[in-house]
Order: C-alpha cells, then structure tokens, then sequence
C-alpha cells in the first residue's frame, strides 16, 4: 500500500491553487462564477475522493436547485431558471471540470425535452430515455409504454424520467415516476449508473401533445452535446492538473515539466484539450442558434463527439502517464476525471457510431459536396 | 480553466460568405478554361504569374492592408475565406502567397515609406513574389545562430554567406532575410541579427543554386552571398534586435487554413474512390477524419476571429499548428489504409493512387516547414508555464 496521506500532502498545494481559480471562457460571465462557486464549495473532486460517505451529496443538490442551475434549460413560465442554450452548456463544461457525480447534466436535458414538448418541468433529479441511437419507445393506444432503454444515466438516482416515445406516426414527450419502472442496474468505468430500463405497461403521469421537430435522434443528438461539454471541462481540468504537478513533482532533482519528454507530452495534451473546446464551443454556439436538428447541428455533433471522444481517450492517457504511480491510486483525483472521461465516450453514441454515421452522410453526398460541407459558417 | 486555452466560437461574417461565393465562381472560371486542375496541380509547380495577377485584379491580395498601399482594408476572416477556397482546389498561388501572408504585412510595419509606396501595391498586384532568408547550413531550428554576415559599408550593408531552403528563391524578386549584424551576447544568445530586405533580381553577388525535393520536386534553393549589397533604406526594424520583431506575426503565420490542406485533395478523393456506399470500416475512417477536419478548422478560424478582435492567441496558434501538420502529415496513409480494398478498375482509381503516392512523399516536410514539431510543442509548454 502506498502511504496515502503522504501522497495527498504532496500533491495539495496544486489542487489547492487549481481550486481557488476561476473556470474561465468567456470572461465575466456570471452563471460560469456562480456554478463554479458552488462547485468549489460543495463538490471538491479531493474532497469527495477523501469523504467517508455520500454526505456531501444532499447540500450539493440543494444547492444546484436553489441556484436554478438543474433548470437551466427550463423557460420561466414552465418553472425553469430561462437560461440560454449557451449558458446551459457552459455550466455543464464547468461541472466537467470538477467531475460533477450528481445527475445535474441528465436533470438539465430532462428539462429541455419537457419543455421542448410543453409539460411542466418538475423539481427534483431526472433523467432521460432512450439515449441511443436506434433505439425507440413507444405510447400505446392505451395510453401505457412499451419498450427498453438501455444505458440510461444515473436511472438509480433519478426521481422522474422525461422519455420521448412514438405514438402512431407521431412523437410526443411523456414524463414517468422512475420508481414504476423496471431496472436493471448497470455501472459506468466511473461507478455511476448506466441502467437498462424497462418502461412496459407504465402509464406516465404526463403525456404531451405530439411535437413536431422532436424525435429520439434529437435527444440523442442533445445528449451526444451535453457529454462533449463535460468532457470538454474534464479534459481542461485534467490538463491543469497535469501541468500544476509537473512544476511540482522533483524527479532527478528538478521538477518533472523541466524535462522535455515531459513537456512534450503535456503540449499534446494542451492539444486535445484544446480541440475539446474548440468542437463543444462551436456545438454549443450551433445549438444555441439553430431552428432544429439540420444538417448543420448534425455536423457539428458528430464532429465534436468524435473528436472529443478521441481527445477522452489521449489526454487520459497522458494524463496518467504524467502522474506516475500516485495518479494510479484511489485517494488521487485523477481517475475522478479520467474513469468519467472513457465513460463518457460511450454515452449518447460512441465515436466509431457518430464516425460512421458521419462518413455515410459524407459519402452519400459525394467527393465534391465535402468541401462544401466542412467550410461553412 | 487556468490553462486559459480559448477558442471562441468564431462565425465568419455575412461579407466572408459573400466573398466565398465570388471565390468559388472565379475558381470554378479558372479550372473550367484550363489553367489548373485540381486533381493534378498538387505535383505541378504552382508558379502561374498570369493567374497571380488576375486574382490580383479581383483585389485578394492584401487584402487586409491599407488602401493606400494598394490593400482593401477588409478582415482577416475575409481573407481566411479566400485562402481555404484556394487551398481546398490546390490553386497556383506561389507567386503571391508568401508575399501576401507574411512578407507584406512585415514591411507594412517595418519598411521606410517610399518603399511600401513601391513594392506593395506590386504585391496586391500578383507582380511581386517573397522568399524568406532565415535558415542556413548551421542555423534551422536554432534560429539565433545564423552566422551570415552583414556588414556595414558605405550608405549600406554587405552580405556574405549562405542561406538554405529557400522556397522559391529562383523565382522570387525580393527576400526578407535575416542576417547576422553583430555578436550575440552573454547576456541575450538571440541579440545581433537584423531583418533586411533584399533585392533578388538587381542585386550583384548573389547566387542562387537548386536543390531539389526527394520528389524531384524543385521548389527550395541555396542562396549565396557575396559581398552583395544592400542598402541603408532597406534595414527593416532595429539594428541587432529582429528577434523582438518576430513574436507577433507568429499567430497568423501559423494558425491559418494552409497548416492543414496541404494535402486536402487526398481525402477528397478518398472519398470518391470509396463512392456512395461505403462499408463500415471505411465509413467510420472518413467520419473520423471529417470531424478532425471540421474541428481543426473550427480552432484555426477562432484564433484568426480572435486576432480580427485584437486578442493576441499565440498559444492557441501554435497548436493549430501543430496538431494540423499531424493531421496533415497522417491523412496519406489513413487514406492508404481505407481504400485497401477498392477496386482497381474504379473511375477516379488511378488518379487517386497518383496522388497517393504524392502525398505519401511530401508528408515528411509538413511537419518541418514553418518550424518543427518539437519547436512548436516547446512554444505551447511554454504557454502553458512549464517553461
Ligand atoms: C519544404 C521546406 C521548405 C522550407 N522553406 C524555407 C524557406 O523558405 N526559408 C527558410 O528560411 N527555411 C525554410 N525551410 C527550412 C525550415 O524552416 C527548417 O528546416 C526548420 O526550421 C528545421 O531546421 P533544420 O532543417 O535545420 O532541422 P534541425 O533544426 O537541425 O532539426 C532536426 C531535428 O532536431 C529537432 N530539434 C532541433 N532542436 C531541438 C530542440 N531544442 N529540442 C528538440 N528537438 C530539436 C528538430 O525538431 C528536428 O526534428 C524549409 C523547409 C522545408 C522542409
């Protein structure tokens, strides 16, 4: 066993200087500092690494729903805080970079499907179904559902699942009590749930109008930008703390970022992290702007999930590489981000999923439309 | 985060698209009356004074500069436009592009005013080709140990060396050179070089030899100097102190569309020698590359937003850069890979395993030119505090 408590007291004083600083894109935005606030208080990745128990978790959710922030994407009149798709996704990039183990991104895209259809957006945490491609349920004409989800997020923890479901040629929007529903419990690499839901016979207690423009696609396409975003903060994160600990770490008496091999890998890094931004930035901004899910948003959602899912998987890796052993170990934050990084990947589609889908549209469009496709706005 | 890396989320401007459209008609003109082809024009020199010129007269050169000087004064998003549109057809640009990228902007800043009155508007013109004098036998990526002379003379300075690589030295009318003025010192290894500008064509004493590319390519030269002459006027910036000039610029130099379509036409016709119903391996290795595409192009239109507003990103450059030329320099043979198993007989087939094999053999420079991977990733470590 390594000396856990030696670790930790080597490695605070960078932790403590990341946690001190301010999550920082766009420079005086308040939902960033106040999420970050909140963040910096009440979910400390070292902290909750460190905690006995899952204590810290309560005043945190409270905290996150007093604020308005699990309603971020809610508009005023159906209960919601009426922030905009940008900012939303600013506060999921923030909550990234802190690893966030709460449901808020599921209870935040609950929030836009409901409101999207209409209904009245509840208090409490939720989440959402189906989260894969392909995937469908539907709304019999008895008014019950039909049909499994599979990998569906933090289903333990959730109260509501806001579900999109096919009645006749329609879609519509309905909301379901989580405890109605069948579970079978499944675990992502970082320990939150991936469940697979059974929604037979349950009769939802709301069911929307059908909506146009919304189908299960579009939730996927939405979930598929929430996970960029997080990832996009983890990866951010990830390279801060590499970097705080390589001016730190004394190996063959100087510090381990003076060695070249070493600067080397964290300039790549900075790269994956960088393209991270860049593709959730401009995801973000699309979805802000656009009417619907078009070709455009298409685009840009499997672009970034895939990019990002490949800088997931780099940055991860050099990442540890940079920590040795002590970034190996349980009391280290690390793998808070790393585990959450590989799972994150797999969510709402992987990147060989949005790869091929993607190169099939390419393909089918042809040689001379690529071009045209890539170099737009 | 701290890190402080920043990429906002650029959009170019209604008149960016605008000009995009013209773009691609005068383009579209060019090929269809035969003076390029795109899917050829990768192994072709890429030197076409004519074509300089008529883009000249559209006014695409310099665009970004004073109107007095021959320039449009429109925005560096406008200009990113007309730089990828070129790019993404393989365009004859040589003549003008260096000119229009770096050495202009640098006299614009540095040179004596007769001289931007003079050479300028040439430039915006599509007259006027640049070559850049900086590495030499013993200087490449150490920069500050260039070794050749100038040295004072009467009413200028006399040149004594030798530069290498100089891309297009056997075509170009003026170099930007950097020459060694005095001794470096113990204090600044970088003090004592001076940035000249160099008259390639009425200058006595100068020699320009080929050397030809591993492709039998002949674009880069040995240039050498003896006791050539320049003149006072054409000091640009402060005597022994060019390496304070050098740091601004490097964000535009190295953030724009051409660090990663150099090799564009490969993918392009990848993905019509795949055709319209690829299998899943190949439709997955063309949507990976898409997405890398689309979001290195992403970054690099953000850092040239961010310059147009007057923010200085050059971390953010540099790894545009960087991770373009990787791109760049992969793209051949993840485009080798993916076409495995197509059939030879196939329409475009042999014009792709042509340009295959083209693109196969300049790989290795793309991540050379322009400052090495090493070098860049020590510019970003240093961003990022390490160094
Ligand atoms: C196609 C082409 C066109 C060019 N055109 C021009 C031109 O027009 N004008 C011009 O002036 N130059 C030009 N160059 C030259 C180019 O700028 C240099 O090749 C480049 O700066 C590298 O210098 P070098 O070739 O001397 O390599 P070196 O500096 O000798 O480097 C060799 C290897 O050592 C590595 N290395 C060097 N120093 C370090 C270090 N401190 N840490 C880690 N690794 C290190 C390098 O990264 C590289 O991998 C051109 C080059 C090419 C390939």
């Amino acid at each position: 066993m390594v000396n856990a408590d030696a670790c930790i007291a080597r490695q605070s004083p960078a932790i403590d200087r990341i946690r001190e600083r301010k999550i920082n894109m766009s420079d005086d935005n308040i939902i960033i500092d106040a999420t970050t606030r909140i963040f910096q208080d009440l979910c400390d990745p070292q902290t909750i690494t460190n905690a006995p128990d899952d204590s810290w978790k309560a005043p945190l959710w409270e905290a996150l729903e007093e604020s308005g922030l699990t309603q971020a994407w809610t508009p005023d009149d159906l209960g919601g805080a009426g922030a905009t798709i940008v900012d939303g996704f600013d506060v999921l990039r923030v909550s990234g970079a802190f690893a966030v183990p709460v449901p808020l991104a599921e209870t935040l895209l609950a929030g836009w499907l409901l409101s999207k259809a209409g209904l009245i957006v509840p208090q409490g945490a939720m989440t959402i179904a189906p989260a894969r491609a392909g995937e469908h349920l539907t709304l019999g004409d008895d008014g019950t559902l039909a049909g499994e989800a599979r990998a569906i997020p933090f289903a333990n923890e959730a109260e509501k699942i806001a579900v999109i479901a096919r009645r006749g040629e329609s879609s519509v929007v309905a909301l379901v009590d989580r405890a109605s529903c069948g579970i079978a419990e499944g675990n992502s690499l970082a320990g939150e749930a991936r469940s697979t839901v059974r929604f037979d016979g349950i009769v939802p207690e709301e069911v929307s109008d059908p909506v146009e423009g919304l189908d299960e696609e579009s939730l996927v396409q939405m979930g598929a930008a929430v996970r960029a975003a997080q990832m996009a903060g983890a990866l951010q994160a990830i390279l801060d703390i590499s970097v705080e600990y390589s001016k730190e770490r004394v190996a063959f008496e100087r510090p381990i970022g003076k060695f070249q091999a070493v600067q080397h890998n964290l300039a790549r890094l900075g790269g994956e992290a960088a393209a991270a931004i860049a593709a959730s930035g401009s995801l973000a901004d699309t979805i802000g702007r656009a009417d619907g899910f078009d070709d455009q948003v298409f685009l840009e959602v499997a672009s970034a999930k895939i990019r990002i899912g490949e800088a997931a998987g780099e940055g991860a890796a050099i990442a540890h590489q940079a920590h040795g052993a002590i970034g190996f170990t349980a009391e280290h934050i690390l793998h808070r981000f790393t585990t959450r990084l590989w799972s994150w990947r797999d969510d709402f589609g992987s990147e060989s999923v949005w790869a091929v889908r993607l190169g099939e549209m390419v393909a089918s469009r042809g040689a001379d439309e690529l071009w045209p496709l890539v170099a737009t706005q | 985060m701290s890190s402080a890396i920043q990429f906002d989320p650029i959009r170019l401007p209604p008149e960016a698209e605008a000009l995009r459209v013209e773009v691609r008609a005068f383009l579209r003109e060019e090929i269809d009356a035969g003076t390029f082809d795109p899917v050829t024009a990768p192994y072709r020199e890429g030197f076409n004074p004519e074509f300089s010129r008529r883009v000249g007269d559209k006014g695409w050169i310099g665009l970004t500069w004073p109107k007095k000087y021959g320039g449009q004064e429109r925005s560096f998003l406008e200009r990113y436009v007309v730089t990828e549109e070129f790019r993404a057809v393989t365009a004859p640009t040589r003549v003008h592009f260096t000119a229009d990228r770096q050495s202009g902007p640098v006299l614009i800043k540095y040179a004596p005013e007769h001289i931007k009155m003079d050479i300028l508007p040439r430039i915006t013109r599509g007259e006027c080709c640049f070559c850049i004098g900086m590495s030499e036998p013993g200087s490449g990526s150490d920069l500050f140990a260039a070794s050749t002379r100038a040295t004072k003379s009467d009413g200028g300075w006399l040149i004594n060396g030798a530069k290498v690589w100089t891309s297009s030295a056997h075509v170009a009318d003026y170099m930007i050179g950097l020459f060694r003025t005095s001794a470096s010192t113990e204090e600044n290894r970088r003090h004592g070089l001076t940035s000249f500008l160099v008259d390639m064509k009425n200058t006595p004493g100068i020699t320009v030899n080929p050397i030809n590319h591993m492709t039998g390519f002949h674009e880069f030269n040995e240039v050498v100097f003896e006791d050539a002459f320049v003149p006072d006027d054409n000091v640009l910036g402060e005597i022994d102190s060019a390496w304070k000039q050098a740091t601004s610029e490097l964000a535009y130099e190295r953030s724009g569309p051409e660090r990663f379509l150099e090799t564009i036409y490969i993918l392009t016709e990848l993905v019509r020698t795949i055709g319209d119903k690829p299998d899943k391996r190949e439709a997955e290795g063309i949507g990976r590359l898409v997405a890398q595409l689309h979001t290195l192009r992403r970054m690099s239109v953000s850092v040239n937003g961010m310059l147009q507003a007057g923010k200085e990103p050059t971390l953010e450059g540099s790894i545009v850069k960087d991770m373009g030329t990787q791109w760049e320099q992969k793209l051949p043979q993840r485009a080798r890979e993916l076409s495995a198993f197509v059939d030879e007989n196939i329409g475009n087939r042999a014009n792709f395993d042509e340009l295959l094999r083209f693109a196969t053999m300049i790989a290795p420079k793309l991540t050379i030119q322009g400052g090495t991977t090493e070098v860049l990733r020590g510019i970003i470590a240093r961003g990022l505090g390490l160094r």
